[in-house]
């Protein structure tokens, strides 16, 4: 019998706690133990990017960790970056501002990528950015929306910090 | 008239909420009681099957059951892919079976499918299924595969060669007889992988009190689907409905249709269970559809000021092991040759070859940036032998654009004679130029020089036949509660169709954009419909939902004159009201409108209209709609490590009429792009025994945010005269020609070594490798 364990973890505020399979990725747990679906699987190996969330702050790859790793800590998914259900974040505004996204399917990495990286870094020049997603896959969009999206969100999270 | 919507950078309606992790692509969709489907496929590229043994994988935890070949209705059990695509030059259509147990020729052909409570068990179950090969001679390169003697990829057929045709016109021997100059080039297009982020999907939801089934998948062709499905299992076309829901990029392989599409709703059907199925990346690279092996032989005949008197060759494509596309892709390679260009006489043999991989089926640029390559290709060859600027000797060889539309004695693959509806390349070139700066390079080279670093400049021109036929449909709905609604066929992946087609519908309807909702990719909604493949639905889609909403407001004025008592040419439409001009305050809506024409028991319609305040139209352009454009690339090459960067990268496009210059623009960047990838870094390898040897993201390189420049986009907007709204496809002509310019740069940057460049990819290590040859000879 596949071995179990009870875990706890808090998503976007909210805490799940199931028993799960010590060998179920913490991707699968995210998208169908918890029915955040809003993170997406690319590749399971670790190199898309799509499945990227904030894990304590930082940015893991959820198809590269199990589940129960994540067992009492906090994490961030796409659908808790928008301050309610009305209104964008300033980093989702500048991707629909500078057509960010086509597909859609990389967004959920490419939003929580920079989220981490903008915070870390307010102010970053073009290079930057680019090597801040370097990690990241998207075949839609040639990266340029995506790039623009990440500088014109900086300018207004400085904007907004220095309000 | 209301909001002037078409051409404008309307924002895209899809995004809010993609970005916010509400949208539903087919891997969201959880259903009770649903299975989940893993494939057992096979590891050989050719194997005889002489037994499978799936007992200890039926026994494990959570098995529901495993499917071969010998569990399907025993009419299913040999049915092939329908063969969607006949063309008489094709003498072994090759498709493949729902399962195969006898002769599998592809290292990811399916052989079993195992049903599990989680994806988790039905991968431990598939492991755990033992197939019993007897190992099978091969066909892996093509041109070895047309060889004496060489393995075959089908036993017992009689040759590897599945289809042969010659195209061409004028007197090409004579002008290559009497030519001044004649250059050669011999070259290779290698293949490469659609690898949209999200891999393919299948959900299939059965309903056995209605005997109906739902099936949702992640395909850019939900009705082709539908269409495929129902005629490999005899079904009735109402039993099956196809939804496309969102799709996490297309780029081609997901245009054609598999076998999964069907056998997945066969299972829920007769186990009376939701299955869901997810292709993992590395299934992706085995067994989903590829594109771009082609070995060109080529020359052009011209005289001393450069002039093209004739093109001629031999091209050999490699097709894979099936073709369920038939020779769509290298019959569009042999048409697009000639490009932009005044070509007197041309004449290309293609032969088509079987070899033991995934089928070959467009991926964006669909047979073109090779048939680019090899045109441009020799141009450059003609340029620098005869010591003239290479965009100098494209200018002196353009059609002009007074001569539009231009027939040169080709047939498309639509059928219909090759003639250019509009467009002019001589000033697509220069704007491209201008763009890049082309004049000033030779001081940015002497610079560059002077500092020690190898720069480059390349260009390319394409012209390509965009928004195929048959037709497109929209229907155009306002309901009784005033809300708009479009519904089409073709599915969306990225393009943005809701918001593209709300511009065009908000116009006639003088509404915004905004107030529209668009339904798009599910045979539920419309009755017929084709699919988004082929840069196509801006021309087929969006001209139907242009004129069906022409159509409802027509009709909505005609209503409205009977309502208002007032003559219908008294009458405008502006945000939703409906007023007699010059007195606004004697009006109606459109929701009023909607309600008036449901009807009343017992009375009759106003103005003897039809019921309903909706509209239907099925677009069928006529012929294709030719886009064109030019690439100018600007390259600085490590000679030591064969590094590639990329200084600037100018695109001139034209694709008509632009509806959202802002989403056009992201095609263009986004099809560039790809094209990069398949230039620089994207090599789908397979050995000598056609087993493949890159099937993850780590082997198979795809281009990431630093190694794809900035692209400069300049629009030319040649309407077509063929659609009512004169536009054109925008959706690839970004790849086309990068291939051919990004590898003319680099060869310019490497002009001090000598070394010529014919193959794509150019992988760093190849191209120091070539270099260092290079240096060698020259001692």
């Amino acid at each position: 019998m596949a071995d179990r364990r009870r875990i706890s973890v808090t998503i976007n505020g909210d805490t799940y706690e199931r028993e799960v399979e010590t060998r179920l990725l913490l991707s699968d747990f995210i998208r169908h133990e918890c029915e955040l679906t809003g993170t997406h699987v690319g590749c399971e190996h670790g190199v898309c990017g799509a499945c990227t969330i904030l894990l304590d702050g930082i940015t893991a790859r959820s198809c590269l960790m199990l589940a129960v790793q994540a067992d009492g800590h906090e994490l961030l998914t796409i659908e808790g970056i928008a301050p309610n259900e009305d209104e964008l974040h300033p980093l989702q505004q500048a991707f629909m501002d500078n057509h960010g996204l086509q597909c859609g399917y990389c967004t959920p990495g490419m939003l929580t990528t920079l989220l981490e990286f903008l915070r870390d870094n307010p102010d970053p020049t073009e290079q930057e950015v680019r090597i801040a997603i370097s990690g990241n896959l998207c075949r839609c969009t040639g990266y340029q929306g995506i790039v623009d999206a990440a500088l014109d969100a900086a300018g207004r999270l400085r904007a907004e910090a220095g309000a | 008239m209301g909001a002037k919507a078409m051409g404008a950078r309307v924002r895209r309606m899809e995004d809010p909420e993609l970005l916010t992790g509400r949208a539903t692509f087919t891997d969201d969709i959880h259903l009770p009681g649903m299975l989940e489907a893993a494939f057992v496929r096979s590891t050989e590229a050719h194997a005889r099957i002489r037994g499978i043994d799936k007992a200890a994988a039926e026994s494990m935890p959570g098995v529901f059951t495993v499917v071969t070949a010998a569990d399907l209705p025993p009419g299913l059990r040999t049915v092939r892919v329908p063969f969607q695509v006949p063309n008489p030059a094709i003498t072994q259509p090759f498709q493949q079976r729902l399962l195969e147990d006898e002769e599998v020729c592809f290292v990811g052909e399916a052989i079993a499918m195992v049903l599990a409570e989680t994806r988790y068990q039905a991968e431990d179950a598939a492991a755990a299924v033992e197939i019993d090969y007897e190992i099978l001679p091969t066909a892996s390169d093509c041109r070895d595969a047309l060889a004496e003697g060489a393995g075959l990829c089908h036993a017992g057929s009689e040759n590897n060669l599945c289809a042969e045709f010659k195209l061409g016109y004028g007197d090409a021997a004579g002008a290559f007889a009497n030519a001044e100059h004649v250059f050669e080039a011999a070259l290779w297009s290698h293949r490469g992988a659609g690898l949209a982020v999200e891999n393919r999907a299948v959900v299939a939801e059965p309903d056995s009190l209605r005997d109906v089934v739902t099936l949702w998948s992640a395909t850019q062709s939900p009705f082709l689907v539908k269409q495929n499905v129902v005629d490999m299992l005899d079904w009735p076309s109402d039993r099956l409905r196809v939804i496309a829901p969102e799709v996490g990029g297309g780029f081609g392989p997901k245009t054609v249709y598999y076998v999964e599409e069907a056998l997945i709703p066969l299972c829920a059907m007769t186990f009376d269970r939701p299955i869901k199925w997810i292709e993992d990346r590395r299934e992706n690279f085995v067994a989903t559809n590829q594109e771009r092996d082609q070995y060109w032989d080529m020359a052009l005949a011209c005289d001393g000021e450069g002039k093209i008197l004739a093109v001629r060759g031999a091209m050999i494509h490699d097709t894979g092991a099936y073709m369920p596309w038939g020779i769509i892709s290298p019959y569009i390679s042999a048409t697009t040759v000639p490009g932009p260009y005044v070509v007197p006489a041309y004449e290309l043999t293609t032969r088509v070859a079987l070899t033991n991989k995934v089928a070959v089926t467009p991926v964006r640029g669909a047979g073109r940036p090779q048939a680019v390559f090899a045109m441009e290709r020799l141009l450059d060859r003609a340029a620098d032998g005869l010591g003239i600027d290479r965009a100098e000797i494209r200018r002196r060889n353009f059609i002009p654009a007074d001569a539009m539309p231009y027939s040169f004695g080709l047939i498309f693959r639509d059928g219909k004679p090759m003639t250019y509806d509009s467009g002019d390349y001589p000033r697509c070139q220069a704007e491209a130029l201008a763009l890049a700066d082309y004049d000033g390079f030779a001081d940015r080279r002497k610079t560059a020089e002077a500092a020690g670093r190898h720069v480059g400049i390349g260009i390319a021109n394409f012209v390509e036949g965009t928004g195929l036929g048959p037709f497109e449909g929209a229907t155009v709905r306002v309901h009784a509660n005033g809300r708009i609604t479009v519904y089409t066929g073709g599915g969306d992946s990225g393009q943005g169709h809701w918001t593209t087609l709300a511009q065009l519908c908000a116009e006639p309807l003088g509404v915004d954009p905004s107030d529209i909702a668009v339904e798009v990719g599910d045979t539920g909604k419309i009755a017929n419909g084709i699919g988004t493949f082929a840069s196509r639905i801006a021309v087929n889609a969006g001209n139907s939902v242009h004129l069906a909403a022409t159509s409802v407001r027509e009709k909505a004025i005609k209503v409205a004159s009977h309502l208002l008592e007032a003559a219908e040419e008294d009458l405008d439409i502006e945000d939703g009201r409906i007023f007699v001009k010059g007195v606004p305050e004697v009006s109606t809506t459109l929701r009023d409108v909607a309600r008036a024409v449901r009807g009343m028991p017992g009375f009759s319609l106003p103005g003897g209209v039809e019921p309903g305040l909706e509209s239907t139209e099925y677009f069928s352009p006529p012929q294709a709609a030719y886009c064109n454009g030019t690439a100018v690339v600007e390259v600085e090459v490590d000679p030591d490590t064969g590094h590639v960067e990329i200084l600037n990268y100018a695109m001139a496009h034209d694709s008509g009429n632009l509806i959202n210059p802002f989403i056009v623009d992201g095609q263009v960047h986004g099809a560039c792009a790809h094209g990069i990838g398949n230039t620089l870094l994207e090599w789908m390898g397979y050995d000598d025994d056609a087993q493949p040897v890159t099937t993850n993201f780590a082997d198979y390189v795809l281009p990431s945010a630093p190694g794809v420049p900035r692209i400069d986009v300049v629009h030319v907007e040649s309407p077509t005269p063929n659609n009512p709204l004169g536009v054109k496809g925008a959706g690839e002509g970004g790849t086309i020609p990068a291939l051919a310019a990004i590898v003319a740069a680099v060869e310019d940057a490497l002009s001090p070594f000598g070394v010529a460049l014919d193959d794509v990819p150019i992988l760093p290590g190849r191209l120091a490798a070539l270099v260092a040859d290079a240096r060698a000879r020259a001692g």
